[in-house]
């Protein structure tokens, strides 16, 4: 039986118990799936998993929380999932995971890099996947593209691959791609020195429209309508479209998401813009782990930020 | 008063109501000397302190933030600076990905009755500073200092 099949099946074996079981189906152009709302085994003749399977289905567990609901989850969707219940933002017996080894995602801003000069990635008339490589029906013949080429950063320095948390685990688990995150990309980053990097900043929050495609694709941003970004009183941001009103958006998002972000990518992903704001939580993401050890949605027990020790061994503190 | 050469930084300071507050009124009431850079906030712990205060102070265009609290094991409220200290250390490794100098921003504790010790730490975080100069705001930033600080164009 194909990964499909079986994922299938463990999909419909489990569904009666459930009311739905999120998955990904077709999308709006082939480059794209999209998230699909299993209800029914009619429903499952849309369901593929696979090198399309991007957005991350843990987005919609708060909202459902109460319910039994099933996921299917790559490695990193599996990670939300475990953070989500740590904080008890969802309950954990509620949801069924139905995990399968991932062989990473697509990265449409790269293949659209990949195609420049040939067509926009929504001229590509169809996608076929064929083993490392993908096959591409452009207005100008078939371009081939290397998956590896064309996969999302984060998963370059996926660490678990295979839904560590998966109530159901189909497949035979992969190897992870690296066995540490070293977060060689966030050293290098903050290398270039502070100075060209408030430049990066500004140039590239310039950008940025305000759209907070970023915040409503992230599964651990809950608060939704209560986003102290969006409140009067206090008020943090003001309503300009001027760059460090923008800035602080993302500043409040990263801190908030401090020793929570799991590094599943769906903020920057979301971006319209390509603007690479998972950096900054990343740069967070490690710092927890080497103060604490801590690797959001991995751990269990409580998170770094809400606990303490009276002395701490991993922080210095200054002695004026 | 050479760390100043005539010429003011503006630095935000967060101090909690117990310790680093009646730490600074301590001095003042000793008459010990100060830099006259700092803006003192007072809040009420300093696991009131947000990390988006320091953030916001920062990148609205001050030129330096310090947080002060009581020391370990005497904190007003038992434990408000154990959260503090982990929420303020893990914020430095925002900063300079960010594109601000991690040296505008320090937290250290103080106690009510350490009026030396407060005026030695407002000194050293002044004087360095100092050292870095003015923030350069994000562009786009509406400055208001600038009307406030007429020797901006000379610093
Ligand atoms: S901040 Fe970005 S990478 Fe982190 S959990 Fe949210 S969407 Fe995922
Ligand atoms: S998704 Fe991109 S453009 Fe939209 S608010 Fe976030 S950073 Fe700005």
């Amino acid at each position: 039986m194909s990964i499909q099949d079986e994922l299938k099946s463990a999909i419909k074996a489990a569904l009666p118990d459930l009311s739905c079981v999120i998955g990904w189906g077709a999308g709006p152009e082939p480059l794209r799936a999209a998230p699909l709302f299993i209800r029914g085994e009619a429903d499952l003749q849309n369901f593929s998993a696979g090198f399309l399977s991007v957005n991350n289905p843990a987005l919609y567990l708060p909202a459902l929380k109460g319910s039994k609901v099933g996921v299917v989850a790559k490695g990193c969707d599996a990670r939300s999932v475990g953070q989500l219940a740590t904080e008890t933002l969802i309950i954990r017996e509620e949801v069924h995971v139905i995990g399968y080894p991932c062989e990473g995602v697509i990265d449409v801003d790269k293949v659209a890099a990949a195609l420049a000069g040939v067509c926009e990635p929504g001229e590509v008339g169809a996608l076929r996947e064929d083993g490392d490589n993908v096959a591409l029906d452009t207005p100008k013949g078939e371009v081939r593209l290397a998956k590896k080429d064309i996969a999302a950063d984060k998963c370059g320095r996926c660490i678990f691959p295979n839904a560590e948390n998966a109530d159901v685990f189909v497949g035979i688990r992969r190897a992870p791609t690296v066995v540490e995150d070293a977060y060689a990309d966030i050293a290098a980053f903050e290398a270039r020195g502070t100075e060209e990097l408030k430049a990066f900043w500004e140039k590239e929050m310039s950008r940025c429209i305000r759209c907070y495609a970023c915040r409503n694709a992230c599964p651990l941003c809950v608060c939704r309508d209560h986003c102290i970004a969006a409140s009067r009183e206090p008020h943090w941001i003001g309503q300009t479209d001027d760059v460090p009103d923008k800035l602080f958006f993302q500043v409040i998002h990263a801190v908030h998401l401090s020793g929570r972000c799991t590094g599943c990518g769906e903020c920057e992903r979301a971006c319209p813009l390509g603007i690479p704001v998972l950096k900054l939580k990343r740069a967070l993401s490690r710092r927890v782990e080497n103060l604490f050890g801590y690797k959001a949605g991995i751990a269990t027990g409580t998170p770094p930020l809400l606990t303490f020790n009276i002395e701490e061994s991993t922080i210095k503190e200054r002695d004026w | 008063m050479s760390v100043l050469e005539g010429k003011e930084l503006r630095v935000v300071g967060f101090l909690c109501n117990w310790c680093s507050y009646g730490g600074a009124d301590t001095a003042g009431v000793g008459r010990f000397t100060q830099p006259t850079d700092l803006r003192i906030i007072r809040v009420p712990c300093s696991g009131r302190i947000n990390p988006l205060f320091v953030m916001k102070a920062l990148v609205g265009g001050a030129d330096g933030v310090l947080v002060s609290g009581c020391h370990p094991r005497d904190c007003h409220y038992a434990e408000g600076n154990y959260y503090a200290r982990r929420r303020l250390e893990v914020l430095k490794g925002l900063l300079p990905v960010l594109g601000i100098d991690p040296r505008r921003f320090e937290y250290t504790w103080v106690s009510a009755s350490e009026g030396q010790r407060w005026q030695h730490v407002v000194e050293t975080f002044t004087a360095q500073i100092h050292a870095l100069g003015p923030a350069q705001p994000f562009a786009g930033a509406s400055r208001p200092a600038d009307r406030h600080r007429p020797d901006a164009a000379a610093v």
